[in-house]
C-alpha cells in the first residue's frame, strides 16, 4: 500500500470504512523503517511491538463502531527530545543515552489520548543545537533526496522519516530554525508555532523565551490538522496562551483573496543561491495568481537578528543545560572522586563539542562584568526586532521569504565552521525571537534535484491565515506531493 | 560597552570551571579560538544605540501566571530514582563534597 499519496483525513477516511486497518498502516511505516533506514538514519529507537500492540487496539475500537478522532491509528514518530514514557529519551546526545523518562510530554499523551501510535523517535542535532543532524552524538541522518546530504537540523530525523513514509506525522520542536529549515531540505510542510501556543511540557529545553513544539506533515492540511490536536492552554505550562485554538480544519478552503503578502527585502540579498531566489520568487508570484496582493516591504534590524539570537538564545541554553549533572538521571562518571569532579567530568565527556561551546560562550555572557555587554544587550535588540514585525504587520497580512539562503548541502560542508554553520540558518532565526508563526513549505527543486522551502510568517497566533495560505498553495501547485525515486521499491 | 576582541585561553578554562565542564588541553585552545570569533561576530551589536530600549524577555505579554496553592499527586519515590545512578535507601547517593585529607 502506498502511503505516500494519502492524506491524513483520507487514510481516517478508509480506517472508518475499514477498506485498511491500524496494524496494516503501522506495519507498513515499520517496514519502511525496516528497508530504508539503514541508509537513511532517521530513528535511534524504534517502537516496534508496542506500535503493533496499539495498532490492534484501535483496530478493535474501529470494529466496534467506537468514536475515532482524526489521528487515530495512525502511525508517528517524536524528535528525541520529546519525554515518552518507558521510551527511551535522549536528545541525541551522550548524557541522556540511557534516560527512560517516567512521564511523557503533554503534546505527546495528547497525541496518544487522541489514537495517534509512537513508531519511534527521530535523531537530531544533540540538544537542538544545530542545522544538519551532524551534532548528533549517534548517528548522522541523512536527506533522502541526495543521500551525501544533510536533512537540515536539528530535526533532521523527523523531517527524513515523514518524506520517507515512516510514519504520517513528525513531532518536533523549533528554537530558531529546527523544523522549518529541515522540513524545507526535505520537502516536507513544518509548522513553527506563536510562542506558547503548543505546550512544551515534557520537551528537553534549549531557549525558554525562544522554543516553540510544532509538527513535520506531508502538507498543510495534516499539519494543521495534528496542530489542531496539539495546540491550547496546559497548566503544567505557565507560558502557553489563553487564546481559544481555532478549527484550522474547518476554514482551511478559504483561499487568500485580497491577502496582503509582504516582500521584505532583507531577505532576497546577494548570497542567496540563485536557484532558491527564483523558486521563492516564482511561489511569490503563484500567489499573486491565488488573488493575494503583493507589496515591497523592509524589515530593518533582520541582520542582527542572528547575532541577537544565538546570543540570547545560547545564554538560555547555559542555564538551562545546568541540570545535567551526573546525579538524578543520565551520563555520570562512576569513578570521580567529589562533586565537582563529577560535574566536571560527567558533563565534560557527556557533552559533545557543540553543547560544550554553546554552553561556554552562555556562561561567558552571562557572567559577572560581561552580562550587559552581551545578554542585556542581545534582549534590547531582541525589543528592536520585534517592533520590526509589529511594525510591518499594520501593513501587511503575512510575510513570504526563503527558508534557507541555499539548497540542502553536503555532509561535512560546514560542520569544521561553527559560524558558517549558525549563519546558514539566517532566514529563520528572525521569526522566533519575536514570537511569531511561520508555515515552511516546499516550492520546487533545483537542478540538482535538491528540494527548496519557503516560509509564511504571520503576526502572533494567525497559524489559521497560514495554514489557509499554504494550503491554496498546495491545491495550486504539486511540489509537496514529489517524493524521492528510489523510495517505492 | 566593552569590546573584548580575543579572550585569552585563562579565562577561557575560568569559564569552563564555571560551567563545570572538564576540557581536554586541545579543546581550551580550540574553544579559545572559536569563541573569540563568534564573540567579535557578536559585537556587532554594538554598532546599535540601544540606550532608549527596554528589554524582551517574555514575547507573549503574560505575566504572574499562577495556580492554586493545592498539593497533586507527583511521581512516586520510585518513579523519582529510577534514572539516578547511585541510590542508598531510597536515597540519591551523591560523591563527596570534601575530598579525604
Amino acid at each position: 500500500m502506498n502511503l505516500s499519496d494519502l492524506t491524513i483525513s483520507q487514510i481516517h477516511k478508509s480506517l472508518l470504512q475499514k477498506k485498511i486497518s491500524s496494524t496494516e498502516l503501522v506495519r507498513c511505516s515499520l517496514d519502511k523503517i525496516r528497508k530504508l533506514d539503514p541508509k537513511i538514519q532517521a530513528f535511534l529507537t524504534v517502537c516496534e511491538d508496542s506500535s503493533i500492540a496499539k495498532a490492534k487496539k484501535q483496530d478493535e475500537k474501529i470494529a466496534k463502531g467506537e468514536f475515532q478522532s482524526l489521528i487515530s491509528g495512525i502511525p508517528y514518530s517524536a524528535k528525541d527530545v520529546f519525554s515518552t514514557k518507558r521510551v527511551k529519551t535522549t536528545a541525541s546526545s551522550k548524557i541522556l543515552e540511557n534516560y527512560i523518562p517516567v512521564y511523557s510530554a503533554t503534546t505527546v499523551e495528547k497525541i496518544e489520548k487522541a489514537g495517534g501510535i509512537l513508531i519511534g523517535k527521530t535523531n537530531n542535532d544533540a540538544f537542538g543545537f544545530g542545522s544538519s543532524c551532524e551534532n548528533s552524538d549517534f548517528q548522522i541522518t541523512r536527506n533522502p533526496w541526495d543521500l551525501e546530504r544533510v536533512p537540515g537540523g536539528s530535526s533532521g530525523g523527523s523531517a527524513a522519516a515523514v518524506i520517507s513514509d515512516m510514519g504520517m506525522f513528525s513531532l518536533a520542536e523549533d528554537t530558531g530554525g529546527s523544523i522549518r529549515q529541515p522540513a524545507s531540505f526535505c520537502s516536507t510542510t513544518g509548522i513553527k508555532v506563536t510562542y506558547g501556543r503548543v505546550s512544551r511540557y515534557g520537551v528537553i529545553a534549549y531557549g525558554s523565551s525562544l522554543d516553540t513544539i510544532g509538527v513535520i506533515g506531508k502538507n498543510a492540511q495534516d499539519t494543521a490538522l495534528v496542530t489542531q490536536i496539539i495546540a491550547g492552554r496546559d497548566k503544567k505550562d505557565a507560558t502557553t496562551l489563553k487564546d481559544k485554538v481555532p478549527n484550522y480544519l474547518f476554514s482551511i478552503n478559504a483561499g487568500i483573496s485580497d491577502v496582503k503578502i509582504g516582500i521584505p527585502k532583507e531577505y532576497f540579498i546577494s548570497g542567496i543561491d540563485r536557484e532558491v531566489e527564483e523558486l521563492v520568487q516564482k511561489a511569490v508570484l503563484e500567489f499573486e495568481k491565488l488573488g493575494a496582493n503583493l507589496e515591497n516591504v523592509s524589515l530593518p534590524y533582520t541582520k542582527y537578528a542572528v547575532p541577537s539570537y544565538y546570543l540570547s538564545g545560547i545564554s538560555e541554553v547555559s542555564a538551562n543545560l545546568a541540570r545535567y549533572d551526573g546525579i538524578r538521571f543520565g551520563y555520570w562518571e562512576k569513578d570521580a572522586e567529589t562533586i565537582e569532579d563529577l560535574y566536571l567530568l560527567s558533563r565534560g565527556n557527556g557533552f559533545g563539542e557543540e553543547v560544550k561551546r554553546r554552553v561556554m560562550l552562555g556562561t561567558y555572557a552571562l557572567s559577572s562584568g560581561y552580562y550587559d555587554a552581551y545578554y542585556k544587550k542581545a534582549q534590547k535588540v531582541r525589543t528592536l526586532i520585534k517592533k520590526d514585525f509589529d511594525k510591518v504587520f499594520k501593513k501587511v497580512d503575512m510575510l513570504i521569504t526563503p527558508v534557507s539562503p541555499t539548497a540542502p548541502f553536503k555532509i561535512g560542508d560546514k560542520s569544521e565552521n561553527p559560524l558558517k554553520m549558525w549563519l546558514s540558518d539566517i532566514f529563520t532565526v528572525t521569526i522566533n525571537p519575536a514570537g511569531v508563526p511561520a508555515l515552511s513549505l516546499p516550492c520546487g527543486f533545483t537542478k540538482k534535484g535538491l528540494p527548496v522551502g519557503m516560509q509564511l510568517v504571520g503576526p502572533q497566533l494567525s497559524e489559521e491565515l497560514l495554514f489557509q495560505a499554504g494550503h491554496a498553495y498546495q491545491k495550486a501547485t504539486d511540489w509537496h506531493k514529489k517524493r524521492p525515486e528510489w523510495l517505492n521499491y | 560597552m566593552k569590546k573584548t576582541k580575543s579572550i585569552s585561553r585563562e579565562k577561557i578554562k575560568k569559564i569552563a570551571n564555571l560551567a563545570m565542564l572538564k576540557l581536554e588541553d586541545r579543546e581550551l585552545d580550540k574553544f579559545t579560538k572559536q569563541l573569540s570569533s563568534i564573540v567579535e561576530f557578536v559585537s556587532q551589536l554594538n554598532e546599535i544605540d540601544t540606550k532608549k530600549v527596554k528589554t524582551t524577555s517574555q514575547v507573549t505579554g503574560l505575566e504572574n501566571v499562577f495556580r492554586e496553592d493545592k498539593v497533586f499527586p507527583s511521581l512516586s519515590q520510585k518513579e523519582a530514582l529510577s534514572n539516578a545512578p547511585s541510590q542508598h535507601n531510597g536515597y540519591i547517593k551523591v560523591k563527596p563534597v570534601f575530598k579525604d585529607q
